[in-house]
């Protein structure tokens, strides 16, 4: 069964009750909120996932509330609430919804160490699938969002799960993060895209979520073999160069910016070894998000 | 007995998960992350072979948690051997205590074990020596306000913590195991006179195993906040485990309790864990211990709260009262140790930064 298959009324009463368990790639979280902006952008972008009936094993236990006492009249906020616990600080109420987002990535970096967790994106097509690991700004979230937009399928935004066993990659395929100017791009770029409302005043400015398309979501049980690393940069008005980095320098790049590689100790080095062996890897230079995508798409022929 | 906490249950009966429903193993994974014992629940599973019975889709909680256990460890040896560099030219002997002295000591008791900080005890003399010592290796205090640095500083058995600039990692250096401004004042220089080395290196030693359970016990039973109250049961647990098997460690640990002036705590830790834990106890030795113990009166009160406070703070863990037993016990820890004209400051000045912070 599926979000879509409940009716708005029915997500409402069963959101703000009992909770659903949302499944989204390997896990299922157990979601609560009476929050009308969390429900209705939540009904929206998750329509595809499919939900577990009857109460069953949650990987984690999530609700958002708004808080007891004055905040909760006065320039109200929102807490995200995990097991119990409420491990950060409130929020303004308005962005409930990016909390809820944001959190979720927050459970799965803090407790899914089954897996190295890289901070990247990842897309897939025709079993080609590639990494995008990139600091914030550089304009991962677009390209990966470009990407899938054009028939790439998307495995994560921001997550890059490795099976520690056979070094497959795990697919979320959970809504696309996008900040601030990237918003307007998409929404040009993809205009057939399913979109939140927008977020302003956040931490990371203006941000809006973008849905995963059905077909990423429906995949979201198939691993696959990474075959190619990419680290993007957004340079305005250059031209696109799809450029090959050395192996120890990607190295070094992913694991700097991977959540918990020194956390896996010598696991994390030896997977990551592999990991970059088994790779070509480039650095890409972009600022026209069309050409962006025609490389990619020939990259993906040739292999 | 705690039967209806599932956690509980579980470290009384490992075998017993062999029929938990995908519920019931919902509900233990929850408690055992919030109590900060998931990585020991993979522990006593392991121990007794129980992995097997784990399904799939929990068993990767475990497996995450111990890869954090294991993280934790290397964390905590590097820090150790940084501690010891910092202070070697200064002579000056350092004792561990707690998880880290577990933890160097090899002790099962260490197994699956999360460490927020690393707690050393030196003597108080030699406090500004380490001080500096540990300045100039990179750790800065943490504590910046003034109130709170004249709170440690005056009244408690430590200094404000001391963390490091790069790596994080954060040192309380204590000078003694209960605030100055507690009743008992266990002598200092006895638990100095008694420690010993860890390995041939005689400047980084531990208590005694008799002064180890007392200062495991002491620190449970003046606590106030209880949040890893059942984390804490859990070590003494399995260092009367440990210990238990010889006699004489028995009469050395009730002789040590008196001459400190412990008997109290330690005479809790024996009950609570063998009533909640099922933990061995010489009947005779637990009989010697209760003639120290407090009042029928008192006792049932406390019996009653520790029955609601010793579990992980997680609502499927909680009966009624659950509230009020742990407003009571974190009002009793204030108050053993310290004397009401200067705990109604302290809690009222706290009362108002918190309200402060919230708005």
């Amino acid at each position: 069964m599926n979000i879509s298959d409940l009716s708005q009324q029915d997500l409402k009463q069963q959101l703000g009750g009992s909770g659903i368990y949302l499944r989204t790639g390997p896990f299922v979280t157990h979601l609560q909120s009476k929050i009308p902006s969390v429900i209705n952008n939540f009904a929206k972008l998750y329509a595809n996932n499919s939900l577990l009936l009857g109460e069953g094993f949650a990987d984690f236990h999530v609700r958002l509330a708004t808080p007891r006492g004055l905040r909760h009249w006065y320039r109200p906020q929102v807490m995200f609430h995990f097991d119990d616990q409420v491990p950060f600080k409130p929020l303004p109420y308005q962005q409930a919804f990016p909390m809820m987002e944001w959190g979720l990535n927050w459970c799965i970096s803090n407790h899914a160490h089954q897996y190295l967790i890289l901070h990247s994106a990842v897309v897939e097509k025709n079993g080609f699938a590639v990494i995008l690991p990139a600091p914030p700004g550089s304009g991962k979230s677009t390209l990966c969002a470009g990407l899938v937009s054009c028939g790439w399928r998307l495995l994560s935004d921001e997550l890059g799960l490795i099976s520690l066993d056979d070094l497959k990659l795990v697919p979320l395929a959970r809504p696309i993060n996008l900040k601030n100017e990237s918003i307007k791009v998409i929404k040009q770029f993809a205009p057939q895209a399913i979109f939140s409302g927008e977020f302003a005043d956040t931490s990371k400015g203006t941000v809006s979520l973008m849905q995963a398309p059905a077909e990423s979501v429906a995949q979201s049980d198939q691993n696959v073999k990474p075959a190619c690393i990419v680290i993007p940069r957004y340079t305005p008005g250059a031209a696109t160069y799809l450029e090959p980095d050395s192996k120890g320098s990607m190295f070094m790049h992913v694991a700097d910016s991977a959540f918990n590689y020194s956390l896996l100790g010598l696991t994390g080095f030896e997977t990551l070894v592999k990991l970059i062996d088994s790779c070509d890897c480039y650095t890409f230079t972009y600022s026209k998000l069309q050409e962006a995508v025609e490389i990619f798409n020939q990259l993906a022929a040739v292999n | 007995m705690r039967d209806d906490c599932l956690i509980v249950r579980v470290f009384c009966h490992p075998e017993s998960v062999a029929s938990y429903n995908l519920c019931e193993w919902d509900t233990l994974i929850s408690q055992a992350r919030r109590g900060d014992i998931l990585a020991r629940l993979y522990a006593v599973l392991q121990q007794n072979q129980l992995l097997v019975k784990v399904p799939e889709s929990v068993a990767k909680h475990l497996i995450s948690a111990w890869a954090l256990a294991q993280k934790h460890e290397r964390v905590l040896r590097w820090e150790v051997n940084r501690i010891q560099h910092a202070l070697y030219a200064t002579g000056i002997p350092i004792v561990l205590l707690k998880g880290a002295a577990y933890m160097m000591r090899d002790l099962p008791v260490a197994r699956g074990r999360f460490y927020a900080d690393i707690d050393i005890m030196v003597p108080k003399v030699s406090l500004p020596v380490v001080e500096r010592a540990l300045l100039i290796h990179g750790w800065l205090t943490a504590k910046t306000d003034d109130y709170d640095q004249r709170y440690y500083r005056k009244w408690m058995h430590e200094i404000p913590p001391m963390r490091h600039r790069r790596r994080q990692t954060v040192i309380d250096v204590h000078h003694h195991i209960l605030p100055e401004t507690t009743k008992a004042q266990p002598d200092a220089k006895k638990l100095f006179d008694a420690s010993i080395p860890v390995s041939d290196d005689e400047s980084l030693r531990t208590l005694m195993p008799a002064d180890m359970v007392l200062h495991s016990a002491t620190h449970l039973f003046y606590e106030g906040e209880l949040d890893h109250g059942l984390r804490d049961l859990l070590d003494l647990h399995e260092l009367f485990l440990i210990y238990g098997d010889d006699e004489s460690f028995w009469m050395q640990l009730i002789e040590r309790a008196k001459e400190l002036e412990l008997t109290r705590p330690l005479y809790y830790a024996l009950r609570y864990t063998q009533r909640f834990l099922k933990t061995p106890i010489p009947k005779h030795r637990m009989q010697q211990v209760a003639a120290e113990g407090p009042n029928q009166l008192v006792l049932s009160l406390m019996d009653a709260l520790y029955k609601r406070a010793l579990v992980p703070v997680h609502s499927s863990c909680d009966i009624y009262l659950t509230g009020l037993a742990r407003w009571l016990l974190y009002i009793r820890g204030h108050y053993l140790r310290m004397p009401l004209y200067l705990l109604i400051p302290h809690l009222v000045r706290k009362a108002v930064i918190k309200e402060k912070q919230d708005i």
